[in-house]
């Protein structure tokens, strides 16, 4: 018998043995959604060290120029709105960048899916705007443009509005850890320095 | 009020003083206290240890006894708790539904002392005297299976000449647990001695609860350190009044330095 | 042909995986109770994310109604648990995934074994996960001439520093930042001495450590947190990144999982991804989640095998009380918040489940005569269930296994004793008289005779009274 069989034959004779008595009924009473409030995504993304800035569609490029230093390097998907980029930086599009490129670049700037105002969170969905999940991992500076109308106020609005077979990518705040003495400290293995960009 | 006294085995046999002065409290109150002679004990430490066979009879017998009565008090949260949530269970784990619900049916009209006077009797203020510092802890089963919440800290906010302390981590067990004491004693007494130093840090010279099991097991401690810190069950403090405070000289919960 | 031809439920087998301790768990916590930079380390620790957790879970005014969501699903989750993992395996596949299934703990190492070396790799770079722990993956790959490397951080120092974790979450909770930094100095090569012992300093020393092999290692293992049966899509929930890197760069993904974490439906996710980052590292969401689905094309890892796990799941699903232990989504707040725990850190439970969920969890997966000690190790005052966002009730769980493991001959006997003393009332009056019910344990006085002696030795116990209290109330 194979493993499958073997396995799925155990858990049936472990039900049958002494079957469950429950309806399958989940009680969702919990909140769907909520009231949309900017500032509060800016002050939850703020306190999870996230650096934000607040634009418009014509000032991005200036926003970013602030951002990064004159002559940085900036990896970007293929498909992010060129006037985002300021000239003031090196752009390198990611037209299948190798590791070594992309972790040697001093930043990269993506769009967003979905932004969620009551965690502080911005989701990456792999669209062209906001590229291979490598790409966002590898530099340590990420900058991330939200447009105001990608932001829900909670969780269940923003899995609403997501495509699960798309490679997800949920951030909140830079990279940390909670593993010396339970204590958030921010910067391991993802970029150290993430800034949001939200446009309204 | 025609009230039953559950007194617990452990009251009866140890510290009939908490039993004596739940009697006299609620006789000062203007009810009627009866005793049924067939009690013995709730089967909680069967229970707790893995003898739910054991336990039957003792679920049985608890049942039978009080079913005939309205209102059932206790002066133990721990005791009331499992009258709640084991009996039933332990009937059901034997296959008697009939006796689940019964049980059921009993624990519905059993009450743990701050809950009988709060809810049933509606009153806070008893009309106790106890001129001490008191540091209260709120038992485990009291606070989280029974969710007696600040009942008790009501009841000895209204106590004349009571000095109340908050207790520092109150929430966090003192380390008894029945069974866990004698087989786990070593972590016991460590969780003991946490619970020691924070009664100590309150300053208090009685510290008080609704488990006489709890206080035993803090008033044993304290005694062995030789602190002066006396332990008195909450019943006790109720009881007393200008006239007698019951919970002086040798009466106290716990024992001699 | 019947079912029982297909397999009864199974325990977890012996001499393979962490799941048993090798000694009982009084005398495991008495090494550890003697440690006091351990307990330090502990209390310190469980203190501060006790409240950082509470802090986020009172901003959430629909908490309540949450955790019983997410109880709900899992209770269907149970109940269906076949006919989901059959879709989840569906859908996996359909998305260009592999599905492999291990009855146990050796099927599931061969397995891996077999994936990785097909791969022509000699080393794989994993993120925490607590299967691969249960099974003893490291030592089978080790075993294979394959090396594991522990990316995250915890488990990094865990590894490097020759330990064993002690904690679902943070598997070093039992070392401060100075042990740390000694471990990092000598085990990991070209650290500059001039290292302080700032967190911050730290990370950014597993940082640099890490990397390289992050970038040219072509194979990654992890486990997951769920996997959705509606989509086929799993997800990993982590902080640091290195989940990222290794659900991100390698060719190969292998991913081991609990046949317990499928859920049913995308939209159970709004639930699960609410209640876990708050109950386990007081989060209001942890810095990094990632989802995937099978393969994507140009975007990640081109091979994922997922491997799904029994090794003793289907003996705690034949038990109806038990199997609520299968709930756990393993955000660690039972042992942060048990004052067992917190005193005697997580090496006394001897597996790598310990604290409240770990004393029911690893009797069961490996019949409760294996891990007989661990169902007393609780003083049952109910903090865990508080704590649990889905809701086990732990103490009544503790209970149902202490009825189930094999009592010690003197202790029934008198247990029976008891029993049938106290279904008397004539005896049982007789007892007190005799001796108070002191008598039913021993002599009366400050100690008490074995095994009762440990309750004695640091306490004093009451002289019996004068008087009982029904002697009192006769005689009024
Ligand atoms: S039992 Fe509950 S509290 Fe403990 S780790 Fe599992 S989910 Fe978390």
């Amino acid at each position: 018998m194979n493993s499958r069989d073997l396995v799925l034959g155990r858990l049936r004779a472990a039900l049958a043995a002494d079957p469950p008595t429950t309806t399958g009924a989940v009680p969702r009473d919990y909140r769907q959604s909520g009231a949309l409030d900017l500032d509060r995504l800016v002050q939850r993304l703020t306190d999870y060290r996230a650096q934000v800035h607040r634009a418009a569609e014509d000032t991005v490029a200036e926003t970013i120029a602030a951002l990064l230093p004159s002559g940085a390097t900036v990896v970007v998907p293929p498909g992010l709105p060129a006037g985002w980029l300021p000239p003031t930086v090196t752009v390198l599009p990611d037209t299948g960048l190798d590791n070594r490129q992309i972790g040697a670049a001093d930043a990269v700037v993506t769009a967003a899916a979905v932004a969620v105002a009551e965690t502080g969170t911005v989701v990456l969905d792999g669209s062209p705007d906001q590229g291979r999940r490598v790409i966002s991992l590898l530099p340590d500076r990420h900058v991330c443009v939200v447009r105001a109308g990608q932001v829900v106020a909670t969780v269940p609005e923003a899995l609403t509005r997501l495509v699960p077979h798309r490679p997800l990518t949920w951030i909140s705040g830079p990279s940390a850890t909670s593993d010396i003495e339970l204590n958030r400290v921010e910067g391991v293995h993802g970029p150290r320095t993430l800034h949001v960009v939200l446009l309204s | 009020m025609r009230i039953a006294l559950f007194v617990t085995c452990l009251a009866d046999t140890m510290f009939p003083e908490a039993a004596k002065a739940t009697v006299r409290l609620l006789e000062r109150l203007g009810h009627e206290v009866v005793f049924p002679a067939e009690q013995t004990c709730c089967g909680q430490m069967h229970v707790n240890t893995g003898y739910q066979r054991e336990a039957l009879p003792l679920v049985r017998r608890h049942v039978r006894t009080f079913d005939p009565y309205d209102v059932i008090v206790a002066p133990s949260g721990s005791c009331v708790g499992s009258v709640r949530h084991q009996h039933p269970m332990v009937a059901r784990r034997a296959g008697d539904e009939r006796l689940a619900g019964r049980a059921e049916d009993v624990a519905r009209r059993t009450y743990e002392l701050s809950e009988l006077l709060v809810d049933v009797l509606g009153v806070t203020d008893v009309g106790a005297y106890f001129p001490h510092r008191v540091t209260y802890h709120p038992t485990c089963h009291s606070l989280r299976m029974l969710r007696v919440g600040d009942r008790p800290l009501r009841l000895l906010r209204a106590v004349r000449g009571l000095d109340l302390v908050a207790l520092p981590a109150a929430e966090q067990c003192c380390g008894f647990g029945g069974t866990f004491a004698v087989k786990n004693a070593d972590t016991s007494t460590a969780m003991l001695a946490d619970k020691m130093r924070h009664v100590l840090a309150t300053g208090a010279d009685v510290c008080t609860a609704g488990d006489a099991s709890c206080l035993m097991h803090l008033g044993g401690g304290l005694s062995r350190l030789r602190t002066g810190v006396r332990t008195v069950h909450l019943a006790e403090i109720l009881a007393a009044t200008e006239h007698r405070d019951t919970a002086d000289g040798r009466n106290r919960l716990g024992v001699g330095p | 042909m019947s079912q029982v031809f297909l397999g009864m439920p199974a325990t977890a087998p012996a001499g393979v995986g962490h799941l048993r301790g090798t000694e009982s768990f009084p005398r495991a916590a008495r090494r550890a109770l003697a440690d006091p930079q351990l307990r330090r380390n502990l209390g310190h620790a469980t203190t501060t994310i006790r409240a950082k957790s509470a802090a986020v879970i009172d901003e959430l005014p629909d908490w309540a109604q949450l955790r019983a969501a997410g109880s709900a699903i899992k209770t269907d989750v149970l109940a269906r648990l076949p006919e989901l993992l059959v879709q989840l395996e569906a859908k996996v596949t359909e998305a260009g995934g592999v599905v492999h299934w291990a009855a146990d703990a050796n099927d599931a190492n061969r397995i891996v074994t077999d994936l990785v070396r097909a791969t022509g790799s000699d080393r794989v770079i994993k993120v925490k996960s607590m299967a691969t722990q249960e099974i003893g993956l490291n030592e089978a790959l080790a075993a294979a001439g394959i090396e594991p490397v522990e990316t995250d951080l915890a488990e990094l120092i865990v590894q490097l520093g020759d330990d064993r974790p002690s904690h679902i979450l943070v598997p070093a909770i039992h070392r401060n930042r100075a042990e740390i930094r000694e471990i990092f100095l000598r085990a990991m090569p070209g650290v500059d001495p001039a290292l302080t012992d700032e967190p911050a300093a730290l990370a950014a020393v597993a940082r640099r450590y890490l990397r390289q092999t992050f970038l040219s290692t072509r194979v990654a293992v992890s486990g997951a947190n769920f996997a959705v049966a509606q989509t086929g899509t799993l997800a990993v929930v982590e902080s640091e990144g290195n989940g990222r890197m290794c659900l991100t760069l390698p060719e190969t993904l292998i991913t081991v999982m609990g046949i317990e974490k499928v859920v049913p439906t995308w939209q159970d996710l709004e639930v699960f991804l609410q209640l876990l980052p708050r109950a386990s590292t007081g989060e209001r969401m942890n810095p990094y989640t990632s989802m995937w689905t099978g393969v994507t094309s140009g975007d990640g890892p081109q091979a994922f095998h997922l491997v799904l796990l029994d090794n003793g799941r289907s003996a705690v699903l034949a038990d109806r009380t038990g199997r609520q232990a299968l709930h756990c989504i393993r955000c660690s707040a039972c042992l942060n918040v048990c004052p067992v725990y917190e005193r005697t850190g997580g090496h006394a439970y001897g597996s790598v489940y310990p604290g409240p969920i770990g004393a029911v969890l690893s009797p069961q997966l490996t019949g409760v005569a294996d891990n007989a000690s661990l169902p007393y190790a609780s003083s049952l005052c109910g903090a865990c269930y508080d704590a649990c966002p889905v809701g086990i009730n732990i103490p009544e769980l503790l209970v149902h296994l202490r009825d189930q493991v094999p009592h010690p001959r003197a202790e029934a006997t008198a247990m029976a004793a008891a029993g049938y003393t106290m279904d008397r009332p004539r005896l049982y009056e007789a007892a007190q008289r005799a001796t108070r019910l002191g008598r039913l344990a021993g002599r009366r006085g400050r100690g008490l005779p074995p095994p009762l002696t440990g309750w004695t030795a640091s306490r004093d116990l009451p002289e019996p009274p004068e008087q009982t209290f029904r002697q009192w109330w006769a005689q009024r």
